[in-house]
């Protein structure tokens, strides 16, 4: 059956701010005290009142032209009413009619490679509520609610429904969450919640006269990691084909409503959730506790100052400016936009991308991984690691020797001594690894070490024709000259022999 | 005089003077309220030790030479609404029968700066919903000039207290006229400032765009004491009016020239007590005889405020009490079944019915079909009748009218008739459905014996001539200084 993937993703981002959106009370994440970051007006208590904390604001308008929306003007706060344990108030403060920014878009590449804009239909603020603790004893026990959580400012970005597979959708995020980290909006923790996704899902399924059928609409709540969000959505494909061919039923039909599941990561199902006895109605109104918002172009342009490069613009920049290849790019890059930050000193410092993304993508990020460090607390810093690869550059270190210098380096560096370009060179040095150029010397090395009695076969071999037989006597030229870089060994090897 | 009957506003002299002690004028209001208030019911909570140790603070200061503040030493009630830390705040809700705030509300904190002796918390409608203190889940409270008769409401506990001398001032909140209706019905001076004025920070909520707090006093001086004090810029209430307030003392006495008072047309309908329309007729001529002109106008979208303010006033109240949802803190059932069950017993225990009958009326006025045809329909009438005023007062200073169509009623009169409890707001809540602010104060006697009050209602930000106009009036009338029976003279 011919058919074609709908996908709208729902993203909440939680904001870097100190406080929360309407008082000044902490954001921390701290599970293990429950209920200790909360002011008056967290828990809802009577008579308190709500004050916009303006520079979360000013992060989701960053946030905002980060994905390429407009930035409205003039905006206000709506109330949403609903009952839950985990909303004190009874109602979320969020934006209903007139969201903050809105049409924006991203870019993913699609199944042949080609670039393909997804549309952000809105991006709006609101806060969050608290969390209801289940009791999971099997025992009974009462819930919980922790409100620490609850106030805090999120970003609710709404795609359209442009996303066409599970790997698209994957990409989408993948992007957006790199634009807020490198925007320094969220740090998009989704262990501690900082960024959750709920995927909206149908099928339009080509029938055999050509019509289009779509499949019900379903939104899969709360899925908490990348990896689910695409699970989900391909479980949701073979279970809205095999639903459509055993009923038929269509988006649209009489009494077809949306159905909300949530994912099972263990399974990697989706399962339906109790449906709501009636349509939600959330019986928005204007927040009479809040005045409206304005933006002015200035303000707006001001904020836009203060961006970084997003994302984007920096891998065309890795890719034309390094000449990186694709894969290192994105291992850089999706690591953090400190690593970025610390591969391009690397790169301007040593002159060569390649090389530098080599370092990086390799042996800093291998002892980042083993030693648990983050990139800001590597002691070998771009300046020094820069000036090393440098020398392996110009030729004056080979490859080998560097990886001695780097793990000298580090051990100095994590030993508490501060390192400059001065230490590599007193490494090499001590170490005695410096490149021999001196021509002379090696060719006299060589002769010495091919009039050796054990070696006399190795030449005769040589002479033969057989260019395998220099092996041998490279390592031991190598070994009496410290720093010769083996590949003008075996060339000067090869010249000598044959003109002997 | 007594010092129970002498206005708030000499009262403050006296204490500036040297004359009387704070720890005096505390222990007769105190004296007063322990005599009747078995009678009258105003205060729902009295804390004996903590007035005469506020006193005595304030009367050590004093002695010991330090600066006072503007009320120093002179006893204030308090509406049980506005939260003051560590004190009950009930709201006259069986939900909220314990709650005791953890924090102040900006108004309290105003009053402790200004050397003011916090003497207890009065008596209201539930949540301030309500036009006689009946709805109160603990006490009925009782007009002190007869005791059958309601005090109007819902801040009737804080207009019986100044009205029975039990304090010179009160404060109270004012939503569709809370504050004016129980001051006309007590003989005493009530205001309502220009919204945001005061700050609403602590208030709890009933109708956030309608709320606001505001003074009862036996005199003008008194009350304008009291409103310089409540009054000012808060950033912690968004809604606050962020400009100066003006000095609302300096030339209160001074008369004002050149006087234009408006007589609004619409007003003069039927259903108006005759005591009432003599008395307004009779204060009018007191404004004219003292060199006003008096003008009619036109309010053209008046008749629509009684509908408009009944939409959007329990839109709001349905929103803002979905917090006591018995989760947090408050009232809780015992019995529940399962959550949307505890949250049903809960809410139906915790409230009463008036409350009950706003929630559900606030709730189907937003629901989706409907908001367009209520809510959104209404604001837009708001905006027309906030243009009226604005037109009226490009022609006269101010509206004079009654506060109330009638003089108190009966308690249990209208109880059982909310049209015609709704409808005994048709004068005070226009004032906040502009923004604007209002007086009353007391005008005339009705052949019964109960006092009946003129408003006066001013521009936005105008109270210091509104207070103005009123205490020219004052000057010339002695109605401010009769007392009820229960007042020893």
């Amino acid at each position: 059956m011919d058919y074609k993937i709908v996908i709208g993703l729902e993203v909440h981002v939680q904001l870097l701010t100190q406080t929360k959106l309407f008082t000044a009370c902490t954001t921390e994440f701290n599970p293990d005290a429950p209920n200790t970051q909360t002011q008056p007006l967290c828990i809802a208590l009577p008579g308190t009142l709500p004050v916009l904390n303006r520079h979360a604001y000013e992060l989701a308008v960053k946030a905002a032209l980060g994905l390429n929306c407009s930035i409205a003007k003039f905006t206000k706060w709506d109330r949403k009413q609903y009952f839950y344990p985990d909303l004190p108030k009874g109602y979320q403060i969020s934006q209903y009619d007139m969201p903050m920014s809105f049409d924006g878009w991203l870019e993913v590449d699609d199944a042949d490679g080609h670039k393909k804009k997804i549309r952000i239909l809105r991006a709006h603020l609101e806060e969050d509520a608290g969390k209801n603790i289940h009791d999971e004893s099997g025992r009974g026990e009462d819930s919980k609610v922790d409100l620490n959580r609850a106030g805090t400012p999120l970003l609710e970005i709404v795609s359209e429904p442009d996303l066409s597979s599970a790997a698209e959708a994957r990409q989408y995020l993948d992007e957006l969450r790199l634009i807020m980290q490198y925007l320094e909006v969220s740090d998009c923790n989704m262990q501690e919640g900082s960024l959750r996704c709920d995927a909206n899902v149908n099928l339009h399924i080509v029938q055999e006269d050509g019509q289009i059928a779509p499949t019900p609409l379903v939104e899969v709540k709360n899925l908490n990691s990348f990896r689910n969000v695409e699970a989900a959505i391909d479980f949701e494909v073979e279970r809205q084909l095999e639903e459509f061919q055993l009923t038929g039923r269509k988006w649209g039909d009489p009494g077809v409503m949306k159905e909300t599941r949530g994912f099972d990561a263990n399974r990697g199902t989706t399962f339906a959730q109790r449906g709501k006895e009636d349509a939600a109605d959330y019986r928005y109104f204007p927040d009479p506790d809040l005045a409206p918002v304005t933006m002015t172009d200035e303000e707006i342009d001001a904020i836009r100052k203060t961006m970084c490069e997003l994302p984007a613009d920096r891998r065309e920049r890795m890719r034309t400016v390094y000449e990186l290849s694709d894969y290192d790019r994105e291992v850089i890059m999706n690591h953090s936009p400190q690593l970025s930050d610390y591969f391009e000193e690397t790169a301007k410092i040593s002159g060569d991308g390649k090389q530098a993304a080599n370092w990086v993508t390799q042996d800093v990020l291998r002892e980042l991984n083993d030693r648990d460090l983050a990139i800001d607390e590597f002691p070998v810093r771009p300046v020094v690691l820069g000036a090393m690869v440098k020398k392996i550059v110009d030729g004056d270190l080979t490859v080998k020797s560097g990886r001695e210098v780097f793990a000298a380096l580090l051990e100095t560096g994590l030993s508490g001594n501060s390192l400059s370009p001065a230490t590599v060179d007193q490494i090499i040095e001590e170490k005695g690894l410096a490149v021999v150029k001196d021509t002379g010397a090696i060719e006299a090395t060589i002769k010495e070490v091919l009039s050796r009695d054990q070696n006399a076969k190795s030449v005769e071999d040589l002479k033969g024709g057989k260019q395998q037989a220099a092996g041998p006597i490279i390592g031991q030229v190598m070994k009496e000259v410290k720093g010769a870089d083996a590949k003008m060994v075996r060339e000067m090897i090869l010249k000598i022999v044959q003109d002997s | 005089m007594s010092i129970l009957s002498t206005g708030a506003g000499e009262l403050l002299a006296q204490l500036n003077r040297g004359e009387i002690t704070s720890v005096e004028l505390t222990q007769a209001c105190l004296n007063q309220i322990s005599q009747n208030d078995m009678n009258v019911g105003a205060f729902l909570h009295i804390d004996q030790d903590y007035a005469l140790e506020q006193a005595k603070a304030v009367d050590n200061k004093r002695a010991a030479g330090e600066s006072v503040g503007p009320l120093a030493g002179i006893p204030v009630a308090v509406k049980d609404v506005v939260c003051h830390k560590g004190q009950p705040c009930t709201c006259g809700s069986k939900y909220l029968k314990d709650f005791i705030p953890p924090y102040s509300a900006t108004s309290i904190e105003k009053l402790q700066a200004a050397d003011a002796v916090l003497l207890g918390r009065t008596n209201m409608d539930e949540f301030a919903m309500g036009s006689s203190t009946e709805n109160s889940a603990f006490q009925k409270t009782h007009n002190p000039w007869k005791q059958d008769y309601a005090p109007g409401g819902s801040s009737g506990g804080s207009a019986a207290a100044v009205g029975s001398r039990m304090a010179p001032l009160a404060v109270g909140s004012d939503t569709g006229g809370s504050i004016r209706q129980p001051a006309s019905f007590c003989g005493v001076v009530g205001m309502k400032p220009t919204y945001g004025r005061v700050s609403r920070y602590g208030l709890v909520a009933f109708a956030s765009s309608l709320d606001q707090i505001g003074p009862f006093g036996t005199d003008v001086t008194g009350t304008a004491a009291l409103l310089q004090a409540l009054s000012g810029h808060d950033p912690l209430d968004s809604t606050s009016i962020n400009k100066p307030t003006p000095d609302l003392l300096a030339d209160l006495n001074q008369p004002l020239e050149g006087l234009k008072i408006g007589v609004v047309k619409e007003f003069q309908a039927d259903g108006i007590d005759e005591d009432v329309i003599s008395a307004t007729d009779e204060a009018i001529n007191v404004y004219r005889s003292l060199g006003a002109e008096i003008k009619d106008v036109s309010l053209p979208h008046a008749r629509y405020g009684v509908a408009t303010y009944y939409i959007i006033a329990p839109a709001e109240a349905s929103s803002n009490l979905s917090r006591y949802d018995g989760i947090h803190y408050g009232h809780r059932a015992e019995e529940f079944k399962d959550l949307t069950d505890m949250y049903r017993q809960t809410r139906e225990e915790g409230f009463g019915p008036e409350v009950k009958r706003r929630i559900m009326m606030g709730t189907y006025t937003l629901s989706a079909g409907y908001i367009d045809a209520y809510y959104v329909k209404a604001l837009k009438v708001r905006r027309l009748i906030r243009n009226d005023y604005d037109d009226a007062f490009q022609e006269v200073d101010f509206i004079a009218s009654p506060a109330c169509p009638t003089p108190a009623f009966k308690i249990g009169e209208l109880i059982n008739d909310p049209l015609a409890m709704y409808l005994s707001d048709m004068f005070t809540l226009g004032a906040n459905l502009a923004g604007i602010p209002g007086i009353s104060i007391p005008a005339g006697m009705s052949s019964e014996g109960l006092p009946i009050g003129l408003q006066l209602l001013g521009p936005p930000l105008e109270e210091a001539r509104l207070l103005r106009a009123a205490r020219m009036f004052e000057q010339a009338t002695d109605w401010h200084q009769k007392v009820p029976e229960l007042v020893a003279q």
